[in-house]
């Protein structure tokens, strides 16, 4: 499944023109990504909860190589998933 | 931050009333569970992929009691960033 599958069903339900269910679903990922970026947790009841994690810097080896490495640390998006979801 | 801060956000956004930006929101979940309750994996372009992976059974204890209990085999539902959310995040 891709956006347009998700456009066509909101679409479906609300009636609104191919254009503007394009426009408010990419919107509602948008709001996700603005929290996320502001360092929020978001939760969705029945689906799960998007949490901020802060990754370390450090220095990592190339096992090949034995090379040194930088990490360069930074933040990732982690999704748990809603126990109800879980036995679905 | 929880659903209905995002209804609230998408509402203002696109100047749709609340109670259809919050049929919208409650589409959009909802498609992504459909789809994986059928095991198919759902792909967002410039946000990331959600996909169901299959864990074994297996024993495990319980962390309380120390008690040995078997895990029947179940599926997990994943969800990884795409490059263009990381970077997002990360004001890149």
């Amino acid at each position: 499944m891709i956006k347009a599958d998700i456009v066509s069903k909101v679409q479906k339900v609300t009636g609104l023109s191919k254009q503007r269910a394009q426009e408010v679903v990419e919107l509602t990922f948008e709001s996700l990504k603005e929290a996320f970026r502001q360092d929020e947790k978001v939760e969705l009841r029945g689906f799960g909860i998007f949490k901020i994690k802060e990754r370390k810097k450090g220095v990592g080896r190339n096992l090949k190589t034995g090379e040194l490495v930088p990490i360069k640390g930074g933040k990732m998006v982690k999704f748990k998933s809603s126990s109800r979801f879980n036995k679905g | 931050m929880t659903k209905s801060d995002i209804v609230e956000m998408l509402s203002k956004n696109s100047s749709i009333p609340k109670k259809q930006a919050e049929m919208i929101v409650n589409t959009v979940f909802a498609s992504i569970t459909e789809a994986l309750e059928e095991n198919e994996k759902v792909e967002i372009r410039g946000f990331g992929t959600f996909k169901v992976k299959q864990r074994k059974p297996h024993n495990a204890r319980n962390p309380k009691t120390g008690d040995k209990v078997f895990v029947e085999e179940k599926k997990i539902p994943y969800f990884k960033p795409g490059k263009e959310l990381k970077e997002f995040i990360n004001n890149i």
